[in-house]
């Protein structure tokens, strides 16, 4: 393979992932360019004209803008550069404009890591790596051809002779915060819960098997059913969606714990929106965030990054004895419509004495008639809770928690939607649980004079599986997404379930080791090592002790045979000459060499020669030691 | 003294062979350092006129054996003849037995008579009919041979291009070697012209005050990071054999020796390694198309001179 094959190939792996995400027309260009450029090589041709390649570049620009509306951000830079790169294949001419190309290539690597920073996205990227330095390495001999096995071997030792500084950097490299804004658009596309719950919102989300957050409980875990990760808590409803449009109510929680206490940290992947999620009830909050008065925890800021945070727990507990008019009220409160659903509500008002019974009575519907629960219900018309109570009957646990309060409020009683979580797979190989967007799940919670805010799962009615063992249980096989099929074979599970350890690891030892992180691990050796500037010296230090420990032990190997005096003093004598820019090939013999250096300075010639004759007859020639001393005045008398 | 004779040995040679002075001291240091030559060029470039010349001028006893590709070993070594007048077998000696042979297109001839002649250079001896025979002293051969990729060769094996000490390559002449040709006389009449400037005793001599020169270990170092090299690098097939060492060492005195030098330079085995290790070296499976001299260029670029 010729350099340039080298070079278009690592440059397309470089590419090959982003194509996915730019516009359509960027692939076929870089295509048409690579080619291009290949067949300018294979018929000896010229490169094309300036004009020609100008035109294209505010062709493309224009392009990009046309897409983007911008030039700037993350999704418009990586375009521009994977088109410039692309372009500047073009005009590649001399040695200088391969190197640009090469280094644009490292540069498009590290721009993948806006999009994914997983383990087969580094290990794809370390591939792409090794193939530029290969290629690098074969531009570095220009006037022959390297084959590629030998060229593949000498990057691959260049790398792994890159990693003690590698380390050192990702040890020690301070992380001081984002040093520039990320562009905004740069976290889009994860998933996660949504601040609002429509019809078919929750169950688009189980689709995924992405993990929302692993959790590890410093004892035993509780029960499946106990397990209910709060999250955003919905308050207003418009007859379709339930959202919590005002502010949540504010003020202290009025809440009591009972009973067992369970202490666990969560490492939440980054969803976008300020939630922390918590198991059904925490006592206290992760420092820097809030919570309102119905325990929705919420961070400072929309969570981009991984975070880790440790609680504890009550699943049993009391909360909120009293209710302030304006909650009573917004509690209450529903739209019109649904008329059939108001009128069993108003019937049981009368009939059934207490909240309670209403409530049971509720659930008692969704137990003993015809009720379905189910991933793909049908579509549901303008009287939606209407439509499902009394006509299909199919439904998720978002049907079920949505006509639940809504019932409840008809009926007069407090109650409001908790999305969240519910359950989470332990792995076996650690003693970490891991609760994916699969584990979605709304429930319902009414207020009860003298009991405060009561969790009830209307699912749990329809489907005691699904809270019980769990998502994959609860679903006919036939409905199951993907993501969610049991796999039967033992090792495949055990494989995916290695692979959630891995990256779990990876998680928390690499792409987690932040800011903080950083000042707790290097805490520990010293504590003066926590502010940044001392990092930097650790980590100048570092890298200089461990490149001068490299030379002093290439050093030391040449001259462990015990370096000859005669040759010590020529060596003297030929840095002299290297410091006017005479330098001595390696293969250079003494005579060559002397020839050559008094071609080029003529005025030293006699006593070049002088020097030369006697290191030759003391060093090749039978030892003269006699003369030594007058070798050795010659050269510290040799002044350049 | 000996300088001078080997000088004007050169000065003779030149003026029958024009504008190749470096290939006809090499020749001559392969000759001192007891080793045989190898030459190995297009047709028409001087091969056969070197090898005469260097034989009148050394004055020794000449044989040529045009190799062809019916020649059989006993019309190397010699055959028995039955004789009517004594009733016995009597052995009537072939061309191989004199002091210089000129082995015409080595490679014309098939392996076995290779083999036959490649014996005899090694062991100095020739074994026929069961009975083995000294060859005489000095011995020499002067194979020539075409580049490989002329029609009708058999290219000789890397064992046996092993036993040559050296092979140079003639080349073409430059222009103004090339006029003098074209406007000088011909080159077989100087070659008659030509006066023997040695005897053979005095060759002797010289070939053993060659091996006198002296041998630093700084020598020795440099000399074993190179055959070194060769044995690690991947660029080589296979290393260079314990033998080629000691050829290096042998031609680099004998190189040092007609220079007047009384102990060898890293020079010296720069001189001389193309034309010793040239024939030696096969590029690594991975660096195909490199000729041994690229090789040897790049062996010396690449080790360092102690």
């Amino acid at each position: 393979m010729t350099n340039l094959v080298w070079l278009l190939l690592s440059l397309a792996l470089a590419t090959a992932p982003h194509l996915g995400r730019l516009p359509l027309w960027v692939g076929p260009i870089c295509l048409v360019m690579g080619l291009w450029r290949l067949g300018i090589m294979r018929s000896n041709g010229t490169l094309p004209r300036k004009w020609l390649l100008i035109l294209i570049a505010f062709a493309a620009i224009a392009g990009i803008f046309a897409h983007y509306h911008t030039l700037l951000g993350r999704d418009a830079g990586v375009a521009l550069l994977v088109v410039m790169i692309a372009l500047k294949l073009m005009e590649m001419k001399t040695l200088r404009d391969t190197m640009v190309v090469i280094f644009l290539s490292y540069f498009l690597v590290i721009t993948h890591f806006f999009y994914s920073q997983s383990i087969p996205t580094a290990l794809y990227l370390l591939l792409v790596v090794l193939l530029t330095t290969a290629t690098m390495i074969g531009y570095s001999y220009p006037q022959e051809r390297f084959p590629s096995r030998p060229r593949l071997r000498l990057a691959g030792t260049m790398l792994l002779q890159a990693i003690p500084l590698m380390l050192v950097l990702f040890v020690f490299f301070p992380r001081v915060g984002p040093l520039w804004g990320l562009p905004k658009d740069a976290y889009s596309g994860t998933t996660g819960l949504s601040d609002s719950m429509s019809p078919g919102a929750i169950s688009q989300l189980i689709r995924s098997d992405a993990v929302a957050f692993r959790v590890r409980f410093d004892d035993t875990p509780p029960d499946n059913s106990q397990r209910y990760w709060r999250g955003p808590v919905l308050w207003d409803y418009d007859g379709r969606t339930w959202s919590t449009q005002r502010k949540p109510p504010s003020g202290k929680a009025q809440f009591l714990p009972l009973g067992q206490s369970f202490s666990y940290t969560i490492t939440l992947e980054p969803h976008n929106q300020r939630w922390l999620f918590a198991l059904d009830l925490p006592a206290e909050f992760p420092p820097g965030s809030s919570a309102s008065a119905d325990f929705q925890i919420l961070a400072l800021r929309p969570l981009h990054q991984r975070i880790r945070y440790s609680l504890t727990s009550y699943p049993a507990y009391r909360l909120g004895d009293n209710l302030s008019d304006e909650t009573w009220e917004r509690a209450l409160h529903l739209p019109d419509g649904n008329p059939r659903t108001m009128q069993l509500a108003a019937q049981w008002r009368t009939s059934l004495d207490s909240p309670r019974t209403i409530a049971l009575q509720a659930l008692k519907m969704f137990r003993e008639e015809k009720f379905f629960y189910t991933l793909n219900p049908p579509l549901l018309g303008e009287q939606a809770v209407d439509d499902f109570l009394f006509g299909s009957r199919r439904g998720f646990c978002e049907h079920y928690a949505s006509s639940f309060v809504f019932l409840m409020r008809a009926a007069g009683i407090p109650a409001r939607v908790v999305t969240g979580y519910q359950g989470g797979d332990p792995n076996p190989m650690s003693d970490y649980m891991i609760v994916r967007q699969s584990d979605a799940h709304a429930w319902a919670e009414i207020w009860l004079d003298g009991e405060g805010w009561v969790r009830i799962d209307p699912t749990a009615a329809v489907s005691p599986s699904r809270i019980e063992s769990g998502i994959a249980s609860a679903l006919p096989a036939a409905e199951l997404p993907p993501a969610l099929v049991q796999l039967d074979a033992e090792w495949l599970m055990r494989m995916r379930l290695s692979w959630d350890l891995f990256n779990n690891n990876w998680n928390q030892w690499v792409l987690g080791y932040d800011q903080e992180r950083q000042k707790r691990f290097l805490s520990g050796f010293h504590h003066g090592l926590g502010s940044w500037q001392n990092m930097s010296i650790a980590m100048i230090g570092s890298i200089t002790m461990l490149l001068s420990g490299i030379a002093i032990w290439m050093f030391w190997r040449t001259s462990r045979q015990g370096i000859d005096p005669v040759l010590a003093i020529y060596l003297r004598f030929c840095t002299k000459l290297a410091s006017k820019g005479i330098v001595r090939a390696p293969g250079e013999g003494p005579v060559d060499f002397a020839v050559r250096a008094s071609r080029f300075r003529p005025d030293l010639a006699r006593q070049i020669s002088l020097i030369t004759r006697l290191y030759v007859s003391l060093r090749y020639g039978q030892r003269h030691s006699a003369r030594l001393p007058r070798f050795r005045k010659a050269v510290q008398h040799f002044k350049t | 003294m000996a300088q001078k004779l080997i000088q004007h040995v050169i000065d003779q040679a030149s003026q029958v062979i024009l504008g190749k002075d470096m290939q006809i001291r090499l020749a001559l240091t392969c000759l001192l350092a007891r080793g045989h030559l190898l030459i190995e060029d297009l047709p028409g470039v001087g091969k056969t006129t070197l090898a005469h010349v260097l034989a009148k001028m050394l004055g020794l006893d000449f044989q040529r054996i045009q190799f062809t590709s019916d020649l059989l070993p006993a019309d190397i070594l010699g055959v028995s003849v039955y004789d009517r007048d004594s009733a016995s077998f009597k052995f009537h000696p072939g061309p191989i037995f004199a002091q210089m042979i000129l082995a015409d297109e080595i490679n014309r001839a098939t392996p076995k008579a290779q083999s036959a002649l490649l014996e005899a250079m090694e062991e100095h001896q020739v074994t026929a009919e069961g009975v083995t025979r000294q060859l005489p002293e000095p011995f020499f051969v002067i194979a020539t041979q075409n580049p490989s990729y002329q029609i009708g060769t058999f290219p000789l094996p890397e064992s046996q291009l092993d036993r040559f000490l050296m092979r140079i390559e003639l080349g073409y002449p430059d222009a103004k070697a090339e006029r003098a040709l074209l406007q000088g006389k011909d080159r077989r009449e100087l070659l008659a012209q030509l006066q023997p400037s040695l005897a053979p005793q005095e060759l002797a001599a010289l070939q053993q005050d060659a091996m006198q020169v002296f041998v630093s270990d700084a020598l020795l170092d440099y000399i074993q990071a190179l055959v070194h090299f060769t044995r690690q690098s991947p660029r080589f097939q296979n290393g260079l054999s314990p033998r080629a060492g000691l050829a290096l060492l042998h031609a680099a005195q004998a190189w040092a020796f007609s220079d007047g030098r009384k102990e060898v330079l890293p020079e010296d085995v720069q001189a001389i390694l193309p034309s010793v290790a040239g024939h030696r070296l096969r590029p690594g499976t991975e660096f195909t198309g490199e000729s041994g001299t690229a090789l040897a260029q790049y062996l010396l670029t690449s080790v360092s001179v102690p």
